[in-house]
């Protein structure tokens, strides 16, 4: 396999809400390029440990390595203005979108380049369109978020986190709030992102995902990782019991 | 006893100019009020941020929790004791805007609280800092939600006005009550400073509306 330095380096991972611990002590590494899904019942943790790998939750002990640079040390995070710095290098897609609800499609998208990277607008715009075209929505440029189907809001959310030309993208859950027929087209995008070579660590239940795209799948319960392997061994020849179980109740339900 | 206007009709000079007067420093306290509201909301946003939170918060509790008469009174009456005198209309328009501030600062908290979490997480994992997150891409949403409260706000400062012309400012109330004091015609005076009110804050009420109409056309509410 690949034998690169991690672009994604976990080291005891801890992390509580209050007298809650979520994440037990968690080591994980990403090489570039690599394509992670990571599965689990719900309340596991998954989120809160994608969270942690942008700092949008602090966690309590650990390190986190993002690309060489470390965003949080021994449970020290790094100061503010290098922590921004920090998460232009890493994309981040929300199950709910969180389009901006006041901007239009392209704004959407210019908005981070041009206010963090101090782009100019008419080069933000011309790569915006670019991004569009790749996710298939060119001809929404100017349409506001609140007329756009699930499907449409998040590929611009992947557009708009691309944007910003990250090394890393963390996926949680993105197709989870779409209606059945919509998931397709999201998949779609990501499956062309992994095969440019994207790096992206992704939470999602889309099992014929994670077996066509994933180089490795781990599977997290109670705030532990249990079990990681590639998709074919996961899937055919899961060690652990719960993974078993988890496996199951996911394939009757789908 | 039959109504006699022709006091009203005379003075009507001097009730426009009061009315002027009353535009004025509504109008300014106004926007001394969004200012300090804006500032005094967002600083109540982050408990962790102990010194600026409790800074605002006091402010809030010492403002609601005591009489716009007593305040007003405080600065023109109470100040001059520490020889520090300001002009009435000085004191009128930082009484008022001081006092509604901190009702505006509940409005912009409360509308700034009812923008979805997600949006300031998007926008902070895109690498943007918390105060320019805050600016471009939060306050724009929240001030289509502060439109009807703020009406509400504007319209309770203009009718809390009247209460200037205790400090000798010459408002409409002010001169009408000159008027009444040659022409002892009360309620004819009274009626007509009412009306003048009343106008105020129609014209305040459909204005508004006509801007949140047009926020709405612009896709900006949903
Ligand atoms: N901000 C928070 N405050 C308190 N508890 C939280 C918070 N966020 C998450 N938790 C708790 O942490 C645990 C793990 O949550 P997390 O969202 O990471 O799970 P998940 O695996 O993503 O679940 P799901 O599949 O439902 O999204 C849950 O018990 C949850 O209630
Ligand atoms: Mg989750």
């Amino acid at each position: 396999m690949k034998t690169q330095k991690p672009i994604v380096h976990i080291r005891g991972l801890r992390k509580s809400f209050g007298d809650h611990v979520v994440l037990h002590g968690i080591d994980f590494d990403v090489a570039p390029s690599q394509v992670v899904v990571v599965i689990g019942p719900s309340g596991s943790g998954k989120s809160t440990f994608l969270r942690c790998c942008n700092g949008l939750e602090k966690p309590d002990r650990g390190d986190v390595e993002i690309c060489g640079h470390s965003l949080c040390e021994g449970g020290q995070m790094l100061g503010d203005q290098a922590l921004n710095h920090l998460r232009e290098q890493v994309g981040m897609v929300f199950q709910s979108f969180n389009l901006f609800a006041h901007l239009s499609v392209i704004d959407n998208i210019t908005v981070g380049p041009r206010k963090v990277r101090g782009v100019s607008k008419q080069q933000a715009e011309a790569e915006a369109l670019v991004l569009l075209e790749k996710v298939g929505l060119e001809q929404k440029a100017h349409a506001m978020p609140a007329s756009l189907s699930g499907g449409q809001k998040q590929r611009v959310a992947i557009a708009r986190a691309l944007a910003m030309q990250p090394q890393v993208m963390l996926f949680d859950e993105p197709t989870s709030a779409l209606d059945p027929e919509l998931v397709g087209e999201v998949l779609q995008v990501m499956k062309v992102l992994a095969s440019e070579g994207m790096t992206m660590m992704v939470v999602t239940h889309e099992m014929d995902f994670a077996r066509e795209v994933a180089d490795i799948v781990v599977v997290m319960d109670g705030g532990v990782l249990i079990e990681s392997g590639p998709p074919e061994v996961i899937f055919t020849n899961p060690t652990q019991g719960r993974t078993r179980d988890f496996l199951r109740a996911i394939l009757t339900r789908a | 006893m039959a109504l006699d206007f022709s006091p009203v009709f005379s003075g009507c000079y001097k009730l426009l100019q009061g009315a002027s007067v009353t535009v004025e420093i509504t109008a300014l306290a106004l926007v001394l009020g969004c200012l300090m509201g804006l500032a005094v909301g967002v600083g109540r946003l982050k408990p962790e941020r102990r010194v600026v939170y409790a800074l605002c918060s006091g402010y809030v509790a010492v403002i609601r929790g005591t009489p716009l008469l007593v305040q007003l009174f405080l600065l023109f009456f109470g100040l001059p004791q520490f020889n520090i005198m300001l002009p009435a209309f000085f004191c009128g328009v930082i009484g008022l805007g001081i006092y509604s501030g901190a009702y505006v600062s509940e409005i912009v908290r409360g509308a700034i609280q009812s923008i979805d979490r997600g949006q300031m997480e998007a926008a902070r994992s895109l690498g943007m800092p918390y105060g320019t997150a805050m600016r471009t891409i939060i306050l724009p949403q929240a001030l289509v939600r502060m439109i009807p409260p703020l009406g509400n706000e504007f319209i309770a400062l203009i009718k809390n006005s009247a209460l200037v012309s205790l400090l000798t400012i010459h408002d409409v109330m002010h001169e009408g009550q000159k008027i009444i004091s040659v022409s002892y015609r009360s309620l004819e005076v009274y009626l007509a400073i009412a009306l003048v009110y009343f106008i105020l804050t129609g014209a305040t009420t459909l204005a508004l509306r006509r801007i949140e109409q047009h926020l709405r056309a612009g896709g900006m509410v949903q």
